[in-house]
Parts: structure tokens; sequence; C-alpha cells
């Protein structure tokens, strides 16, 4: 008998300081997407708001209450995040807690990095805290989330994971040696 | 260039992928329609509509552009544009 061993997605990889700016994994706990059925909205919305607390989030925007959170991923979809979803049956609800990589971009030069990844304006004006983006990082698809004034959440594919810290600790190492 | 993406708001050029010529598919069973719907495609100096994918949050979108000035006038769901 083989005795596995869980790794997170970015085991060896983080935490990293580069600079002023910090890398680190989140432990984003169980990871849903949900996707309401044609006019399942409603329902989703009631059943999400009894067991949780909130609702889906709409359009470049997130939910939370608690540990649970959402955000938005594409049209009629959003990720649950930190807590397992209700039965909702006018809903597809796939697990991907396995799925996705999640990692934490903290520090005063958090946004000056990203901007030579990221084609999305991140200034607090545009992007404020709790606001998300579908957007790239690099070539990679990836979900940006403004957590704090001077913190940012990445996720992208698992398999991405290796990628995603590369590219970022090359911005940071690059925004760091502008002194 | 900029894509107006009904989702996610106007991105870079990058997060598209293109799809061509945003065409009505023709009614029924074969018919010469169906050879000009797949084969021949105008050439417009000017307004032309095109479908683009937005790789990130997967709107199919149906775009209005000009090929001549570059200016993009508007950008609507494709599932909501009936093409
Ligand atoms: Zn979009």
């Amino acid at each position: 008998m083989v005795d596995l061993i869980a790794l997170t997605p970015c085991a060896g990889l983080l935490p990293l300081t580069v600079g002023n700016l910090a890398l680190a994994e989140v432990d984003a706990g169980p990871i849903h997407l949900i996707a309401p059925f044609r006019g399942g909205q409603a329902a989703t919305d009631a059943a999400l708001s009894k067991a949780l607390g909130l609702e889906m989030p709409g359009p470049q925007a997130t939910t939370r209450k608690g540990a649970a959170r959402m955000l938005s991923v594409g049209p009629g979809q959003a990720l649950l995040l930190g807590a397992a979803p209700p039965a909702l049956d006018q809903a597809a609800v796939t697990d991907q807690s396995d799925g996705w990589a999640v990692v934490s971009v903290t520090g005063p030069d958090a946004r000056e990095v990203l901007m030579r990844l990221v084609p999305v304006d991140l200034h607090p004006g545009a992007f404020a805290v709790g606001a998300t983006a579908r957007t790239m990082v690099g070539h990679m698809t990836a979900s940006v989330t403004r957590t704090d004034e001077e913190a940012f959440e990445i996720i992208v594919f698992r398999s991405m994971a290796r990628t995603l810290v590369h590219e970022l600790s090359e911005a940071a190492t690059g925004v760091a040696a502008r002194g | 260039m900029r894509i107006p993406c009904p989702h996610c708001g106007t991105r870079d050029l990058r997060e598209f992928t293109y799809q061509g010529a945003a065409l009505a598919q023709p009614e029924g069973d074969w018919s010469p329609d169906w050879d000009s719907y797949l084969h021949l495609r105008d050439n417009p100096a000017g307004e032309t509509r095109d479908r683009w994918y937005h790789n990130p949050c997967g709107t199919w979108v149906v775009v209005t552009r000009d090929t001549v000035s570059h200016a993009v006038t508007g950008g609507i769901a494709a599932r909501e544009a009936g093409a």
C-alpha cells in the first residue's frame, strides 16, 4: 500500500518575498463552480442566501459572508470558495477544489508588478477592493481580485502554478530593481 | 484594438480570439445559401460585423467595427445578437 502525500498546487514554490512584494499560497478551502440553469438564478440565490448568507455576485464583483465568498468568473457563473454549497437543484455545481492555484500578491508595489502582466486597469479608482476580473496574467487565463488596498489574489488552473510564480517573481524582480 | 465584452467591459485585444464573420445561418436543408454562408465573404471597406471570443470569461461577442478607421463601435453578446 502506497501512502499518498497531499501537496498544495504551490508546494515548494511559495512563500516568496521579492523586494517589498510578498507572494503566498492561499488555502481557499473547498472551491465550487456554480452556474444556475436558465431561469434558476433567483432560486439559486435564495438557497445560497439561506445556507451561507450570500448571493451570487454580479459581473466583475465578489460577495462575502464570513469564510464563504463568491467571485464572478463569467456570465451566469461564479466560484464559491471557503464553504461547501448547499443543495442547489436549479444550478450546475462542480467541485473544483483541487483544480485551482490561489496566490496572494501583497505589498506597496503589488499594483506596479501586476501592471506588467495584467491588461486591465488596476488603479483603485477603476478596480476597488472587492472587484474581480477574468483576464490574463502573462499568457495565462486568470481571475484577479483586489482583496485590499495593496493586496490582490490571483487564481489560475493548478497546472499553471509554477508558471504563475515564475511570472510574478520575474516582474517583481524588475520592479524592485528600479529602486 | 480594444473590444467591448458585454460581461467584462472594454478589454485589450490579446484577451480575444477572432471567430469569423457574424453571419446569420441559413434555414433548412442544403441550398446555394449554405455555400455562400460557408465559403463567400465580403471584404468591406467600412463597417463590418464579426464574432470574437472573450477567452477569460467565455462570452461570444458580435463586434461592429470599421475596417477603414479601425473604430470599434459596438459589442453585444452573440446569444442576444441573433447571429
Ligand atoms: Zn468577458
